[in-house]
């Protein structure tokens, strides 16, 4: 149509080179998935009969078949895939696409053979609906947690408080429930504890430009601290506060009567309904709103932000603010949630800091960051599902395997990612 | 064309002083900016041109002076104010968000949408509307990321423009772009101005000035030290600029090259991302010459020297310095093989701040100065004392830390290390960034020099005067790849299409055919 005013102008070339770091990776990853490959394999000879997996319990109305396979070909198949793309890493460079579909593949590889290996032979069947309530059930307080990292953190305000603003709640929760006997009202006492926590990240990071980090661990010894001094002082030897009663898994008339998918997602504890809308929530208000742009906007380049006339710190405190409602939810998951009143400030177990896993691993994204926490939760619910099948493993290894899986997920599979440009930097005008 | 804006007062600027601690970055400066005209604000890198744009910006608040548009006094508390009153601003670092595509950005701060919520096919049609209307097309959907420079420019200059400035402020926008681009931006410039807008023009190209100016202002040490008008000489100019007269060509005598002395045969280096940054590329550098490699910048030139120097792997290929291979050898290596090496960003990688001149000047060369572990003081001082002189350091004493001085006498410092060992190559990129007009003579009499002493002299610059001024051949790189190796006196127009990729024999032919 237009003649060119430029003759003969190369084509723009994509091509890449593999740079050390990435190779280094890519060999790594590729060992570690054929050394769990020739774990699995020695597994399979290990292994005798068959494995049963159960797509119902004994509670639910309509009963589905357990599938019973025999164990030794199914883990020595899942062993070889395992083996086939660890070796395929170290032996050669895999395109982007591919890369991520081997390591889907790999994934899927381990879970099956190491669910048919735990099973082989035990006297009960793995039930698998269980599992994957359970999964839904553990990942609640991880998802909302990642929401809180996530609206702060696209911000630029680094969050590594979540584990302390989730404990605020907990705590504030609990006493609350038992002065008003009221779960909606300790939920939202929860909620203002998350986000009265969060104004104090946000003032102390964005007015007094406290380095994040040490503020995030400040806070969260803060937390500790003042939990377990109220709880000593005030909550211990009151019965009054310390009877309190747990939200109770809500059946959705209906939906909860479908065959296997309505008793793993339909009925559940109402703070698991709460995440999930959550994330949807979050994604929207990020993706979909003038606020969730200009959010974004001053966690990637504050500067930017400013000389189109919006207010960074007021948008980051904001976010930041926003961020604490979640924590807040999450928080009440630990105490009325799930399992009543608050007894000890270890509650939260570290979820606060799996949230944060999971915002990285997630790439910063809310809906991403959600399935990480589906992922921590589904590990976790491993652990339980598989403790009574007397599995030829310590249960100790079984819950520290969560963790473990996380190291290798974030330092061999995933590795570096990149977050918002500006993220726990400090903006000053005129700078 | 209707020109609907013609009628905007004058812009008008009076005493502005802004101090940034003892330093009075903007001296009561006086300052008309006209409808309907470019003005130049000419003056050299720290003089005070973009302090004082980014007072008028709202960015900065000045600690006297007013401003007023007509008779209105302007009050601007931030960039909004300054936006509603009409005023737009081009930054020199672009302020664009990389990760957003061209339309979020185009929006960023006055989004479309109702009840808060963010309508996306509103902002692409504001994009489009707004790249016909002034016809500077630009794709909405496209990540800023992943566009060349001078189209992020573009946006910016539309982001601008969104905001209905009738006043348009462009800090340095040529410093980043490809001649072909320059010669786009001033079209774009002129019809701006045809069409009643005031244009404000930041640069210390002299060239340009006088290209495209219709009033100049030169701006040295924080102070308005005279107008010009465009048919003022270039070393009129130069010497309002800088205060004294100033020569800006090098006088040098032909090179007599030797034998070869760096060879790069093949050589691919991948940036920290994996992207291939250096193409295949083969090289080689007599004793006795300047090579300069030209180039816009973000074409391979950061990768390659920093392959040379020993801080990015070579991914395939070889380099040899005298027959010696230093292919990925580490930087302790290639330095005692002979290489000297000055970075691109000084302050970054070429010097530590807080440590006084005479430290810098010997910290890549400790063994020289130190003794079992020991710093032989008194040496160390003898050095700096002599190397002062040498190379004309102009400061109080040897022991100011380095972050005291100018970026000319910075640079010295640098080129003073160097040079002070036995060097078999010079690898310089971007020598006279940021340094005053007065010091890059200087700095450009010591390289050559040192191409008469006898080394290899590898230069990457993106500055065209000084490709002209030091090379003995040029090397010109576009996108990891030598396009052309060419003399010096090759013409401007072909040196800009080989910087855009085409060959040197189609640049001569294009050049040939739109020519007559």
């Amino acid at each position: 149509m237009s003649t060119t005013v430029i003759p003969d102008a190369p084509v723009r070339t994509s091509k890449t080179v593999e740079s050390p770091a990435k190779r280094r990776q890519r060999l790594s990853s590729g060992t570690l998935i054929a050394i769990v490959g020739l774990l699995l394999a020695v597994a399979a000879f290990t292994s005798t009969g068959t494995s049963r997996i159960a797509l119902s319990d004994a509670f639910d109305e309509i009963k589905l078949p357990t599938i019973e396979v025999p164990a030794v070909p199914v883990v020595a198949l899942a062993a070889a895939v395992l083996l086939f793309v660890g070796g395929f890493f170290v032996a050669k460079r895999v395109p982007k696409p591919y890369s991520t579909w081997l390591g889907v593949l790999a994934g899927v590889a381990l879970l099956v053979g190491f669910i048919v290996w735990v099973a082989a032979d035990a006297p009960l069947p793995f039930t698998l609906t269980n599992q994957l309530n359970g999964t839904l059930q553990y990942a609640t307080p991880i998802m909302l947690g990642a929401m809180c990292g996530v609206l702060s953190e696209r911000a630029g305000v680094v969050n590594v408080a979540i584990e302390g603003q989730m404990l605020t709640a907990a705590f504030t929760a609990s006493v609350v429930a038992g002065l008003t006997k009221n779960l909606w009202a300790a939920l939202f006492a929860a909620v203002l504890a998350g986000v009265l926590s969060a104004v104090l990240l946000g003032i102390f990071a964005l007015k007094y430009l406290m380095d994040h980090v040490v503020l995030g661990v400040v806070i969260n010894l803060l937390a500790t601290g003042f939990t377990g001094f109220m709880f000593h002082q005030l909550v211990k030897d009151s019965p009054d506060l310390n009877a309190v009663a747990v939200m109770q898994p809500v059946a959705i008339p209906g939906l909860s009567q479908l065959p296997f998918v309505g008793p793993i997602l339909f009925v559940q504890r109402p703070l698991s309904y709460i995440a999930i809308v959550s994330v949807v929530v979050v994604w929207f208000v990020l993706y979909k709103t003038k606020w969730g742009l200009r959010v974004r906007s001053v966690g990637e380049h504050p500067h930017a932000a400013d000389t189109v006339g919006i207010n960074v710190v007021g948008t980051k405190f904001s976010s930041v603010l926003l961020g604490g409602v979640f924590a807040g939810l999450g928080g009440a998951f630990f105490t009325i949630g799930n399992s009543g009143a608050f007894q000890t400030t270890g509650v939260t177990a570290g979820n606060g800091f799996i949230a944060l896993a999971a915002v990285i691993m997630g790439r910063w994204h809310p809906v991403l960051a959600a399935l990480m926490a589906l992922f921590f939760g589904f590990s976790r619910q491993l652990a339980q599902t598989v403790g009574p099948l007397q599995t030829p493993m310590p249960s100790e290894f079984l819950q520290a395997l969560p963790y473990l899986i996380t190291i290798i997920a974030v330092a061999g599979l995933i590795g570096r990612v990149r977050g918002p440009a500006a993220d726990g930097v400090h903006y000053v005008k005129g700078h | 064309m209707s020109t609907t804006t013609h009628s905007a007062p004058v812009l008008h600027l009076e005493g502005i002083t802004k101090r940034f601690g003892s330093l009075t970055a903007n001296d009561s400066i006086t300052l008309d900016i006209t409808p309907g005209r470019i003005h130049c604000l000419l003056g050299e890198n720290g003089a005070g041109k973009s302090t004082l744009m980014n007072v008028l910006f709202g960015l900065l608040e000045a600690d006297e002076g007013r401003i007023t548009i007509g008779d209105q006094p302007l009050l601007a508390k931030g960039p909004k104010e300054a936006m509603d009153a009409g005023i737009g601003m081009v930054h020199q670092h672009f302020m664009l968000i990389p990760v957003f595509t061209v339309a979020e950005n185009m929006v960023l701060g006055s989004e479309p949408g109702r009840a808060g919520l963010l309508s996306i096919s509103d902002a692409r049609a504001r994009v489009r509307e707004l790249s016909e209307r002034y016809k500077l097309d630009v794709d909405p959907d496209a990540l800023v990321e992943d566009l060349p420079v001078g189209l992020q420019q573009r946006v910016e200059i539309l982001k601008a423009l969104a905001g209905g400035a009738r006043y348009l402020i462009l800090d340095e926008p040529t410093a980043v772009l490809t001649p072909q681009e320059i010669d786009e931006l001033m079209a774009v410039m002129r019809a701006l101005r045809d069409e009643g807008r005031a244009i404000v023009f930041i640069t210390h190209k002299l060239r340009e000035v006088k290209e495209v100016a219709d009033d100049i202002t030169v701006i040295r040490r924080g102070k308005v030290v005279g107008q010009a008008t465009p048919d003022a000489s270039e070393t009129e100019l130069a010497s309002m600029m800088v205060g004294r007269d100033v020569s800006l060509q090098v006088s040098k005598a032909p090179a007599r090259p030797g034998e070869p002395r760096l060879v790069l045969d093949g050589v691919t280096v991948a940036a920290p991302s994996g992207a291939v940054a250096v193409d295949d590329l083969s090289l080689t550098v007599r004793g006795g010459e300047i090579v300069v490699i030209a180039g816009v910048q973000g074409n391979g030139q950061t990768e390659l020297a920093e392959a040379l120097l020993g801080t990015l792997p070579v991914a395939i290929g070889t380099v040899t310095l005298d027959g010696v291979d230093i292919t990925d050898a580490p930087p302790a290596e290639t330095l005692r093989a002979g290489l000297g090496y000055v970075p691109e960003d000084r302050r970054r990688d070429g010097f530590v701040g807080e440590f006084s001149i005479a430290q810098n000047l010997v910290i890549n060369n400790l063994r020289e100065f130190a003794n079992r572990g020991n710093l032989r003081l008194d040496a160390i001082e003898a050095n700096a004392i002599e190397r002062i002189e040498e190379f004309d350091i102009r400061t109080s004493s040897h022991t100011a830390p380095l972050n005291s001085l100018s970026g000319g006498n910075q640079q010295k410092v640098v080129l003073a290390r160097e040079l002070s060992r036995d060097l078999s190559l010079l690898l310089a990129n971007q020598p006279t960034r940021g340094v005053d007009v007065g010091a890059i003579e200087f700095l450009h009499k010591r390289i050559v020099a040192e191409r008469d002493a006898g080394t290899a002299v590898l230069i990457i610059s993106t500055e065209l005067e000084e490709v002209e001024s030091l090379a003995d051949s040029i090397a010109v790189m576009y996108r990891g790849r030598i396009v052309g190796i060419v003399p010096p006196d090759t013409p401007r127009e072909v040196l800009g299409l080989m910087m855009a990729g085409v060959s040197y024999e189609d640049a001569i032919a294009g050049r040939e055919g739109s020519g007559e």
